[in-house]
């Protein structure tokens, strides 16, 4: 062996010259559409954002804003961060922190907008975000699943055939047996099975792993319609009754107001799902487990070289990421609507990945990103009960879009684990 | 080409050079070129089958793909199941149970697809001949769409990169199409033309804007063309829903105003079994991605940055110019497939037409190896699945979807050949599996 160090010469994209000014430009655009469009145009009267759900018992007083006024604020505010993206040198943290205030004020301005003087009601902040929760669920344990095996190095886009799986299995078993916990783990064991296939195929016989994903998708696809067809649908009394979880309060945390029915008044399903993002963040980046997992993602000649067993720690992360999507699953049905339905999972696994590449491959940037397009959901639904004169279709296509700037550079450039998607073959 | 074992090459210069020593199965082939033209002698046949050539394994991934639907027909079936309950009394019903579930299965599936036996009695009785012909018809207009969707894939993985965008590709094209059918009056001939060409400029803009934003962010094209895809199926159902833009007059459902006849795709070959003008418009298109791929500089530099795009710009490939332009035309040979339903169906443009075309299109690209001739004899097979299937849930019950197990399956194994290997003991490591076109992570 030579003494030298060759580094890798990397193929570069060049670099994007005016990476500033497309993000102040952005900035001051929503800032723009604050003001002419959501100012201009909000109806006379007060926007009210409502604090505690209809008929909770410590009852809030609602907050009470002028619809316009609030919308020239906001995008005042938007245009000022804009300027001073355009001249001012931030660091990647403040960057972030101007990108979430802008949008926020966006958002603000919306919701002001669409309330101000609105006959149905106030806005149900609590309902909005209690929604946001639940419908992210899926999409934070598709997320957590696909980093579990991106950061081994394979990559996952079976998350998508892993949820439906996992959602079919899991109300056929809770559905035949009665018991929705049977259910759960039923689900859970399928998406595991899905990734011990993801594995045999990726891992032993090497073949390209975005293919084997994408295959695993339309099998799981074509799998589920056919059994659902011929077993769940004339079988329903016995295979698709609907049980599901009941919500589960949490005793004290429940009664905080504003909190408690937010996060510890839902079904068991978050309570998971907040035990396997704290374990995983803390596992990856605090444990030797992680230390390994994400030697073997970044570098797996070096890890082997210093006795870890590359192949066997993809296998068993890439197992582990499908339990953890079958749980998600899982949640598809016995834990919101019971049924299942065909194609129930409906893209959400391509949307947790989206969302895991957002969130740069670490656990909570995934769930800050899974949670963004759980609010985008939930906000459709929302303002469709304020009779917004916006097509839902078009707030639904934002989260989307959203993604398609933040991963053409807004937000910088994301790193994938260096070995991500490369198989290994032992010299 | 990660499966080549480096033992097995070295083994060769050992052998005796017998006089009809080929270069076949040593080593890896270059990805592009055809296997040499040697004799069909015996020995080279059996050296074929042996060692698992293309075609030998994606035959032997179609058997045990049959096999396991086959498993799935019978394990679903009640008659079987209550026919195995009894088999300490009766073991024979539960075999013959077990055969005519599964036989008529694929029975139907056979005659809905290729041809019935039962027609050609029938023509030999003062039948009508046409009937013969009926299943293939069908089989080429369901394949129709899928070469299409599958050469889009297929010229994206020459270029080394992965087209998911296909579906949003797709509604660019269906929605430039159907706009021009309803819209614009013009004679009959070129009204068609001008929406087929509307159908391609459609998805290829749809395609550019994957391609640009790669070539000038780095961005994964996997990403993109996924989150286009549901920014596309927002933006369709949108149109199709907004009154004061696509959505058909004295309309409440979301749909869009059915195509004129003019810009109708007719049919060659007189009554029912007939060819749609659509499946020769897929076979032209199949026929100039060959030659772009194969015989214009354009292909050459497609394929040299497919194979290794840092080669590629030593040797002063613009790699970003070859990015947006393949995924240019990927999007535009998308459109061209949402123009042969559009055009060549008279249901109106609804916002679930984009169908599954996008992703059958990419196991289409895999089975036919990313090659345009591949895709179109990919196509077809898939193409008289579909067919076959509706005709095998009319006849038997079983629900069509089966056959899209079937065919993923067909994929899955087709992409694994040392799998096949394994399992059918056969020797060798030729037949490289389609990880050759594409084998990249997030950041190539």
């Amino acid at each position: 062996m030579t003494t030298t160090l060759d580094a890798p010469a990397p193929v570069r994209a060049p670099v994007p010259v005016g990476r500033r000014y497309l993000a102040a430009g952005t900035f001051i655009l929503l800032g723009l559409i604050d003001i002419f469009v959501f100012g201009l145009f909000a109806h006379r009267g007060d926007a009210v954002f409502a604090l505690s759900l209809p008929g909770a018992t410590p009852k809030l007083p609602g907050i009470h804003v002028p619809g316009a006024l609030t919308a020239y604020l906001l995008g005042a505010i938007s245009i000022a961060l804009g300027i001073l993206r355009a001249v001012a040198d931030l660091s990647p943290r403040g960057k972030r922190i101007t990108i979430a205030i802008a949008l926020l004020c966006f958002l603000l301005s919306l919701l002001a907008w669409a309330d101000a003087g609105s006959s149905v009601g106030p806005l149900q902040v609590i309902d909005l975000l209690q929604g946001t929760l639940t419908a992210s669920i899926p999409l934070m344990l598709g997320a957590m699943a696909g980093l579990m095996c991106e950061r081994s190095g394979v990559i996952n886009i079976a998350i998508e055939g892993q949820l439906l799986t996992g959602a079919f299995t899991a109300a056929a078993v809770a559905s035949a047996t009665g018991g929705v916990w049977l259910g759960l783990i039923g689900g859970s064991l399928t998406g595991g099975l899905v990734g011990v296939i993801l594995a045999i195929f990726a891992i032993t016989f090497l073949v390209d792993q975005i293919i084997v994903g994408v295959v695993l998708d339309v099998i799981a696809l074509g799998l589920t319609n056919y059994l659902y067809n011929r077993v769940l649908s004339p079988y329903a009394n016995t295979f698709n009754t609907g049980n599901t979880f009941g919500t589960l309060k949490i005793p004290v945390l429940g009664n905080i107001p504003i909190i408690g029915p937010i996060f510890f008044d839902a079904n068991v399903f978050l309570y998971i799902t907040y035990a396997l993002i704290l374990v995983i963040q803390i596992g990856l980046f605090r444990t030797r487990w992680g230390l390994r997992v994400r030697a073997v993602g970044e570098h797996p000649v070096a890890a082997d070289t210093v006795g870890i067993r590359v192949r066997w720690t993809r296998y068993r992360n890439v197992i582990l990421g499908g339990l953890i999507a079958g749980i998600g699953g899982a949640y598809l049905t016995v834990g919101s609507v019971g049924f299942f339905t065909s194609d129930i999972s409906s893209g959400f696994g391509y949307i947790a990945l989206a969302a895991m590449i957002f969130g740069r491959w670490t656990p909570l940037g995934s769930v800050a990103a899974a949670l963004l397009f759980g609010f985008s959901f939930q906000l459709q639904t929302e303002l469709s009960v304020l009779r917004v004169p916006v097509s839902s279709f078009i707030l639904l296509m934002a989260p989307y879009v959203a993604t398609i700037i933040a991963v053409a550079g807004l937000v910088g450039r994301v790193r994938p684990p260096a070995a991500d998607g490369k198989p290994y073959i032992k010299a | 080409m990660s499966d080549q074992h480096e033992a097995e090459p070295s083994a060769e210069p050992y052998v005796p050079t017998a006089a009809t020593t080929t270069a076949q199965g040593t080593g890896a082939p270059a990805p592009d070129q055809p296997r040499g033209r040697q004799p069909l002698t015996g020995s080279a046949i059996i050296q074929a089958v042996t060692e698992g050539n293309s075609v030998v394994i994606t035959i032997l991934a179609f058997f045990i793909a049959l096999l396991v639907g086959a498993v799935l027909i019978v394990a679903s079936d009640p008659v079987v199941l209550r026919a195995w309950d009894s088999v300490g009394y009766a073991p024979g019903t539960a075999f013959s149970a077990t055969w005519t579930s599964v036989s008529s299965a694929y029975s139907a599936l056979f005659e809905g697809a290729i041809f019935s036996p039962a027609t050609i009695s029938a023509a030999f009785h003062g039948g009508s001949i046409a009937a013969i012909f009926y299943p293939l018809s069908l089989t080429t207009f369901e394949a129709t769409p899928l070469i299409l969707t599958g050469l889009s894939v297929a010229l994206c993985f020459r270029a080394g990169m992965f087209n998911i965008g296909a579906a949003g590709q797709w509604i660019g094209g269906a929605v430039v199409a159907t706009w021009l059918g309803y819209a614009v009056n013009l004679p009959i001939v070129l009204h068609a033309v001008v929406c087929i060409i509307g159908a391609f400029a459609g998805g290829a803009v749809i395609g550019w804007i994957v391609g640009e934003i790669k070539a000038r962010t780095g961005a994964h094209e996997v990403i993109l063309t996924i989150m286009l895809n549901y920014v596309m199926y927002n933006l369709l159902a949108f149109l199709l829903s907004s009154r004061n833009l696509m959505q058909a007059p004295s309309q409440t459902s979301a749909l869009a105003p059915p195509v004129r006849g003019s810009a109708m795709l007719p049919h060659v070959g007189g009554p029912p079994p007939q060819v749609g003008v659509g499946f020769l418009i897929a076979l032209a298109a199949a026929a100039a991605t060959a030659w772009l791929l194969s015989r214009s500089t354009l292909g050459f530099e497609f394929r040299t940055v497919g194979a290794s795009p840092s080669a590629a710009r030593s040797a002063g490939i613009r790699v970003e110019r070859v990015w947006v332009l393949a995924f240019l035309i990927a999007g535009g040979l998308a459109g061209l497939s949402a123009s042969t339903i559009v055009q060549g169906q008279t249901a109106p443009l609804t916002t679930t037409s984009y169908g599954t075309y996008g992703f059958d299109g990419i196991t289409v690209a895999l089975l036919g190896r990313a090659r345009p001739l591949g895709v179109v004899l990919a196509g077809l097979l898939f193409g008289a699945m579909n067919a076959g299937g509706t005709v095998m849930e009319a006849a038997t019950g079983v629900p069509a979807d089966v056959t899209n197990v079937i065919e993923a399956l067909i994929v899955l194994f087709v992409a694994a050949p040392p799998l096949i290997r394994l399992l059918f003991r056969l020797r060798g490591t030729g037949g490289a599996g389609p990880q050759a076109v594409a084998s990249k992570g997030w950041s190539g």
